[in-house]
């Protein structure tokens, strides 16, 4: 038996707190007055002024562009130039990409009948743009909240696809790590829970924060979010949700509690229930997985499409989890929990760790490749916000999750020393935190992103949830199954 | 070593007696030149004592340098030598039109690790197609194991510890290369 070390549990409630702190700081500070919001922007556009001046060209494109574009394309305009791009072409290019990231503006569509207006329009546009700025700086804390609370869920979900898959394939290896498993997919229902709550809060208590579809305001100025109402309505929202956490938190109850009952057991009948339903889990759990990416995810941005999103997102979530596990099982393994722990199962573990970081780039560039050799402006634009304003994320967070596991984890006898393992786990983690950073933030806050005090601190609060309920559910259960059909196997086992 | 005038055969009829007999020859510290089995046997090479294969670092080498080969052929045709716009893909530089390239980049990259391992496997094994095949005893493709020591006037030595552990034959063969 494990118990829960009186250190951990303080260093745990302790990352809570300071947690909340910054999640509380996030809230305090995010509510800018109009006039706040128009002193940052002459002070901003007054610092862009100093150090570019362009001349002629821009002048044109001013018209057309609300000023946080203007910034962007600048900045964008700055690197294309320093790769010595034909200048004029580049300029071109920005042109028409800055209207296509307007178009996309979807959050403030009223925009759209702006466009290309006379001059008297002017104050309005001015009013528009000031008001859009003063939103994106109000969504910053709920973002950060949700990209949080969603990436240690999703780490709890992907932890609980690989224990269904370990049932369902009777993988001889892995009885032993099964109850590490267990521990961190006890995370599944509180987080989720959280996730669905901020969500949900975002479009009742908040002002539409995460989620403009559930504005009526915008919907009633957008065609397209109204021939997508039928799908995107709040309460059918809540209802998936919770069809979706009911279906993966039963699975989950009723597995641990098969696993527990195999152990006092004199059959195997236990354990081919356990195998039965993970069986029929995975089944709902693909189809589930995928809709939750559309609903949590990819109705940040509800103007954007993508077929292949929801095994994108389960690939990230998929080796964020077997990462977890591979880390807590040499945690237990370095306190002397897991003595029959030995190398080759961390080597199992380390390999799908490098699998899947590869499959997940896969999926990545799939998807990126696709939409960027087509071009179609309704598509491409979820890319070009990505790449003019998150250029560091979005490619950083391809050598974190693609280019660093790829060279660490190559040789095989690299994925048998611990530290290797623990240090190519913290990257890949922290890549993947990234990854949904780069997944929701776009779409709520836009170019005003930073990774600061609310995004720290809502890491460290769901951190330390995480670690308070995992390692909680680890102490409630011996972390070897006693009568599984493959321990024998998985003690022995060797590669 | 001085090539040895004979050589003694030990033949197998089973691989657990097999490993167990490799394990007593190695603990006796005789020399084994050669085993013959009809199926990989799990963990012979390590209780042979054979070194570690270097045929992955090989292929990892060779990876990359498909991976060089087809970076540097579509930078000089499509960049370099004739930067045509085709539907408005950017030429400029090969970073732009990089998404472009990375199917072939990768494919390149795992042609030439597979296909070069698989010759330097060859080469180093020598193995090709008339090679006349260096089998000592049929059985031995089909279900017998057969262990082959260089014999130095120790004959009745080598004779004894080799039927000890479990050989159905042990024959004495003059070297006939």
């Amino acid at each position: 038996m494990y118990t829960f070390s009186n250190r951990l549990k303080s260093v745990a409630i302790g990352l809570i707190i300071i947690g909340a702190i910054g999640v509380i700081y996030g809230f305090l500070t995010s509510h800018k007055t109009f006039e706040e919001v128009e002193a940052i922007l002459s002070e901003e556009a007054a610092h862009h002024e100093g150090g570019h001046d362009a001349g002629s060209d821009h002048a044109v494109m001013e018209d057309h562009a609300t000023m946080d574009h203007v910034t962007a394309e600048t900045h964008a305009e700055d690197t294309h130039q320093e790769e010595s791009v034909d200048s004029s072409h580049a300029v071109a290019e920005e042109v028409t990409h800055t209207d296509e990231t307007f178009h996309a503006a979807a959050d403030h569509s009223e925009e759209h009948s702006d466009m290309g207006a006379a001059s008297e329009h002017h104050a309005d546009e001015h009013t528009e743009h000031v008001e859009h700025v003063q939103h994106q700086i109000a969504n910053r804390p709920w973002a950060a909240l949700y990209v949080a609370a969603f990436f240690f869920f999703m780490i709890a979900l992907g932890a609980l696809a690989f224990y269904a898959i370990q049932y369902a394939s009777q993988a001889g290896w892995s009885p032993m790590v099964l109850r590490v498993m267990e521990g961190i997919t006890s995370y599944v229902l509180p987080g989720g829970a959280i996730v669905l709550a901020i969500a949900v809060a975002s479009g009742t208590i908040g002002h539409y924060n995460l989620f403009v579809w559930m504005d009526p305001e915008v919907v009633a100025h957008d065609k397209l979010l109204q021939g997508k109402s039928g799908y995107l309505s709040l309460f059918w929202f809540v209802v998936r949700g919770v069809i979706f956490l009911g279906g993966w938190s039963l699975y989950r109850h009723f597995s641990r509690k098969f696993s527990l009952a195999q152990d006092e057991a004199s059959d195997n009948k236990n354990f081919i229930k356990n195998f039965r339903i993970s069986a029929a889990f995975l089944v709902f759990y693909i189809y589930t997985e995928s809709m939750m990416s559309w609903d949590w995810i990819m109705s940040t941005d509800p103007h954007w499409f993508s077929t292949l999103f929801g095994w994108y997102v389960f690939a990230s979530m998929f080796v964020s989890g077997i990462t977890v596990i591979a880390m807590i099982t040499m945690y237990l393994k370095s306190k002397g929990l897991l003595p029959l722990v030995n190398d080759s199962h961390l080597h199992d573990l380390a390999k799908f760790m490098f699998a899947i970081s590869i499959f997940w780039t896969y999926l990545w560039f799939s998807q990126f490749m696709l939409i960027w050799y087509s071009n179609i402006p309704e598509e491409v634009t979820y890319f070009v916000s990505r790449f003019n304003d998150y250029k560091l994320p979005f490619l950083g967070m391809l050598v974190m999750n693609f280019v660093f596991p790829l060279l660490i984890l190559m040789n095989s006898d690299y994925k048998r020393i611990p530290w290797f393992v623990v240090m190519a786990g913290i990257v890949i983690l922290a890549g993947h935190y990234i990854d949904v950073f780069n997944m929701i933030m776009p779409a709520t806050v836009g170019d005003r992103w930073y990774i600061g005090i609310p995004e720290i601190g809502s890491i460290l609060l769901f951190g330390g949830l995480f670690l308070f309920i995992v390692f909680t559910a680890l102490s409630k259960a011996p972390l070897v199954p006693k009568r599984n059909p493959f321990i024998k196997e998985s003690e022995h086992f060797h590669y | 070593m001085e090539a040895a005038s004979k050589v003694i055969h030990a033949i197998y009829n089973d691989d657990d007696i097999l490993m167990s007999a490799v394990k007593r020859i190695k603990s006796e510290k005789h020399h084994i030149d050669e085993i013959y089995t009809p199926f990989p046997v799990h963990g012979l090479d390590k209780a042979m004592g054979l070194a570690p294969t270097r045929i992955a670092i090989a292929s990892f080498i060779y990876g990359c340098i498909g991976l060089t080969v087809a970076i540097v052929m579509m930078n000089f045709i499509m960049i370099e030598d004739w930067p045509q716009n085709i539907g408005g893909k950017p030429s400029f530089s090969y970073f732009q039109n990089m998404p472009a390239f990375v199917p072939i980049m990768f494919e390149l990259t795992v042609f030439f690790a597979a296909h070069l391992m698989v010759i330097t496997f060859y080469l180093r094994s020598r193995m090709w197609p008339f090679k006349k095949a260096e089998n000592p005893d049929v059985r031995t493709t089909d279900d017998h194991f057969l262990i082959e020591m260089s014999v130095h006037h120790n004959e009745k030595e080598l004779t004894d510890l080799l039927k000890e552990t479990g050989a159905v034959e042990v024959k004495l063969i003059d070297n006939a290369h």
